[in-house]
């Protein structure tokens, strides 16, 4: 297939998949909840209800930010799915979530400040995990461009096996599902209320499910490269990695801070690092 | 331009009047800058020169004599015995080198000139001379306004800041050895000066702090100048560089300690926080443009000695826990020239990095990385110093909402730290250059470079949110500036605009060349990257744009308390029906990095891996067998990582 219409594919299908998916996420903790859930499409619902709301803000300019997070978060996955450098996904990736972040401050309310400082632990916490599956990806393909990588002849996976653990810790993070769930509770707890996107209403919060849709559609993407010479076992793994995620969310409590960010950098350490250092002693 | 950039500097001891010496400084930096800008149209082959410049030697000696008696004077009156044994150390060798050594040095070629000094050279110019502009405003107002209680020494001040920009011209021009060891001790006394101007206790033992670090490296320094002549008879640092025994090794390691030493790697970070102390326009250049820029230069320069060799690796290592370690120092600092000195560090510790790592690579990333730094942090730098004296703090929490209170500098602010860390811009092309120059090399040295970037991303972005966010309405802040500091200011802002921009032709056009010239091949990036991060950069330009939309269709109302709103979004009716005032408060985390354990273990890993980085020099130049496999390494292409070669097509 060729970059361009792999980039227009997933201009057109991620939301459509993202929004599924989160439907999907919705019913399923519903019933390991013991409740009924919404309707598989309600995601779509609600951006569309969404959409035609009255814009209300608390600061006028915190909507911008807003619009440019949606943009770089396509523009991210757009990245990817071309094939381009997986570095520079990863830094257009931080720089869509530092307008998210700046969007939050620049609404100047306790909660969604607060939730902008845990955000950022966040991605401080998840940041050299990313980082370091990235480059080991590059240690055995010799490439660390996405088309390059997901058509190298071997499974990554045996040969990175600590990196994928260790991604798959981050992916929790990266969800913003519990045990991690820092920055913004997907139900609205007393000490955070929404957290990040507390003071974002209407076409903005449309906007920032939109942009989660898209990007956890590229998360998925990038688990698909574990298994790049086998894409039927990619887009099984990927869908199976998406069910864990949504089983953690419902069986563990919300983590402190301070838990979060030494259980995510203890994990790059010795997954993500330890299976770097064995590479480079067995190139 | 040494020359002349030195007369400035006598020039302005005599000069009282303050509109003269106004005069005086604009057409100096016009002249600096012309100067630099010239050695741009210089044809391409630059190369050495030859002169014997008898009386220059002499006059340099006598400069050293006269140094070092001062230094002497001073380590007496405030009783520092160790820099008293250290100048005496290396006064006395060089003088004694100097003296029994100095006929046979007939027709060295002192002076070298290559893209590489162009590029120092320009920085040195364009920042350095806007600082200098800068400091006329600046200063006015911090003996007239925000320090009356400190004596007005202004003459020898901007005097001090010209001698300063002609020693570093200097080093980066010289060959010589003996020459670079002058202008660099020059560097080194002026610093001291500089930083003591306040003459408060704190400024006095801060300089001398400064003044024994730095003498260490000078005493390397010498050190290394007698050894290279011991064993091969030159005092011309391009012979070192060209020499691939294993002999050069040990002064490679004595200068690489030398230049660490004004870089500020570890175990010796401390002078460079300490220099805080003095006034912004001393800080601003010391920590971009001059002084620490010498001592990553040397190490960079140095690094075509280092590639693939153990030295090499472990100044690596220095630099990977510099970088780590003062990044997360950083996120627990709210004094914002602290923050940005930490952050300075940090970036010199990756320069020094790519410098041990020594690839084409590498050295070119630790090149790109010099050139954004100086503009973004010199631009940060002069932003704090006006807000510190217009809101009389510089604590980051007391900046919050700056961005309505002085919407000017808070942009230029915003413009300068996206500078230092965001996507597209510049310093992140060089972290990323970094990061794949590292991967190439020592796959295991990533580890620091990835959590100290993470660190940098958390501190940086929380000080842009406070800027940011709006609270209170509070009062407008005087924003008028001088016209020298609107000049800085402005043509710092559209500098660092520019770099970014023009970076592939920077590249291209300085960095490429020089590189290619020591390696014999050279490092890009792709075209396909260049064209992605273009389109990012423009997409990112285009978000000031969105403001033409400000409070269209859009109904604002009050932020969510927790409580009743008492007043708009700023008191709340909280629990027992007491009102209560909002306050926003960035993280610190300083119970989780604690900044005193943090910079203890740094200086002992830091000690610690400077005393194996000489030994091993020492050793390995005794070792044959290494030499031939450093040799084998570095053998024209074949190198052991064929992916080194891999990078020129990204």
């Amino acid at each position: 297939m060729s970059p361009w219409l792999r980039l227009l594919l997933y201009l057109v299908a991620a939301p459509i998949i993202g929004g599924l998916l989160a439907g999907f996420d919705r019913r399923l903790s519903a019933r390991m909840q013991a409740r009924q859930g919404p309707p598989l499409l309600q995601p779509f619902y609600d951006v569309i209800k969404l959409w035609q709301k009255e814009n209300i803000v608390v600061r006028r300019s915190q909507n911008f930010y807003i619009l440019f997070f949606l943009l770089l978060v396509i523009f991210t996955g757009a990245l990817f799915f071309a094939g381009s450098d997986l570095l520079l996904v990863i830094f257009a990736l931080t720089l869509a979530a530092i307008f998210f972040v700046l969007g939050a401050y620049k609404a100047s309310s306790p909660y969604s400040f607060l939730g902008a400082e845990r955000e950022l632990l966040q991605m401080m916490a998840y940041e050299p995990m990313v980082l370091l599956t990235a480059i080991g990806m590059y240690m055995v393909t010799k490439s660390f461009h996405v088309h390059e990588i997901a058509s190298h002849p071997s499974l990554l996976i045996f040969a990175l096996p600590g990196l994928f653990l260790g991604f798959l810790y981050t992916l929790e993070i990266k969800f913003r599902k519990s045990p991690f769930d820092l920055s913004c509770s997907h139900h609205a707890h007393q000490e955070l209320v929404r957290g990040i996107t507390t003071e974002f209403s209407g076409r903005a919060l449309a906007m920032i499910e939109i942009a989660h849709w898209y990007e956890n559609v590229f998360l998925l993407g990038w688990v698909y490269l574990f298994f790049g010479s086998m894409p039927a076992l990619g887009v099984a793994v990927s869908l199976a990695v998406f069910l864990f995620v949504i089983l953690a969310d419902n069986v563990f409590a919300r983590l402190k801070w301070q838990a979060v960010l030494k259980s995510a950098w203890l994990v790059a350490v010795i997954l993500g690092f330890g299976n770097i250092v064995v590479l480079s002693l067995f190139r | 331009m040494i020359l002349g950039s030195f007369a400035a500097g006598v020039g302005l001891l005599c000069l009282r009047p303050e509109h003269l010496r106004k005069l005086f400084v604009a057409l100096a930096t016009a002249a600096v800058c012309c100067g630099a800008m010239a050695l741009l149209r210089l044809p391409a082959p630059l190369g050495a020169f030859t002169h014997d410049y008898h009386w220059v030697n002499l006059g340099m000696m006598f400069g050293e004599a006269a140094m070092a008696g001062y230094i002497v004077y001073i380590s007496i009156r405030s009783r520092k015995p160790l820099i008293l044994a250290l100048i005496l150390a290396q006064a006395g060798l060089i003088l004694w080198f100097e003296l029994a050594h100095g006929p046979q040095l007939r027709g060295v070629r002192n002076l070298y000139l290559d893209k590489f000094s162009v590029i120092l050279a320009l920085i040195n110019g364009v920042v350095g001379g806007g600082i200098c502009v800068y400091a006329l405003g600046y200063m006015r107002e911090y003996h007239e306004a925000a320090h009356r209680d400190v004596a007005d020494r202004r003459p020898l001040f901007f005097a001090l800041l010209f001698v300063f920009l002609g020693a570093m011209f200097g080093i980066i021009f010289a060959n010589n050895l003996l020459w670079l060891f002058f202008f660099w001790e020059v560097t080194t006394l002026c610093s001291f000066l500089l930083i003591g101007y306040t003459g408060t206790a704190e400024a006095r033992e801060n300089a001398l702090k400064a003044l024994a670090m730095n003498l260490a490296g000078g005493l390397a320094f010498a050190i290394a100048i007698v050894w290279l002549y011991q064993k091969s008879g030159t005092v011309e640092l391009q012979i070192l560089l060209a020499s691939k025994s294993g002999a050069a090794l040990v002064p490679a390691a004595l200068l690489c300690f030398a230049g660490m030493t004004k870089a500020a790697q570890l175990p010796f970070s401390g002078w460079l926080l300490g220099a805080m102390v003095a006034p912004t326009p001393v800080s601003a250049l010391l920590h971009s443009s001059t002084m620490v820029k010498a001592g990553v230069y040397l190490v960079l320069r140095l690094s075509p000695v280092l590639t693939w060799t153990s030295v090499g690796m472990l100044v690596a290592l220095v630099g990977a826990t510099t970088f780590l370690v003062a990044s997360l120092a950083a996120i627990t600092a709210s004094d914002a020239k602290k923050v940005l000195a930490y952050s300075t560090i940090g970036n010199l510790g990756l320069i020094v990095l790519c410098g041990g790592i020594g690839t084409d690579a590498s050295v070119w990333a630790g090149v790109l990385l010099i050139i954004f730094h100086a503009v973004a942090k010199c631009l940060l730098f002069l932003c704090v110093g006006i807000v510190e004296h217009k809101s009389h703090s510089r604590d980051i929490e007391t900046m919050s909402g700056l961005i309505l209170r002085m919407p000017q500098l808070a942009v230029m602010m915003l413009i300068g730290m996206a500078g230092m860390f965001l996507a597209p811009f510049g310093m992140l092309i060089s972290k990323w250059a970094v990061l794949k120059a590292v991967v190439d090399a020592f796959p295991a040295l990533s580890i620091f470079v990835v959590f100290g970037s993470a660190a940098t991303l958390f501190f940086w972005v929380k000080w842009m949110g406070k800027l940011l966010e709006v609270v209170k309405p509070r009062e407008q802040l005087p924003e008028k500036l001088a016209w020298g500091e609107t000049v800085a200011l402005y043509g710092l802002s559209g500098a660092t605009f520019l770099a970014c921009l023009l970076f592939p032709l920077i590249s291209s056009s300085l960095i490429e060349p020089y590189v290619a010239g020591v390696y014999g091949h050279s490092t890009s990036l792709g075209q396909g990257n260049v064209i992605i991060m273009t389109i990012m950069m423009v997409m990112v330009m285009l978000f000031p744009l969105s403001f033409i939309n400000y409070g269209r269709g859009v109904k604002v109302m009050d932020a969510y308390l927790g409580g009743a709103n008492a007043q708009s979004s700023v008191r709340f009716t909280g629990s027992g029906n007491t009102v209560c005032d909002v306050t926003l408060r960035n993280y610190y985390l300083q119970d989780f990095f604690n900044e005193k354990l943090i910079a203890k273990w740094g200086r002992i890993a830091g000690t610690a891996l400077l005393a194996a980085m000489l030994t091993t020099a020492v050793l390995s130049s005794r070792e044959p067998a290494v030499q031939q496999a450093r040799n084998a390494a570095t053998a024209p292409l074949p190198s052991p990582q064929p992916t080194a070669t891999k990078l020129i097509s990204l």
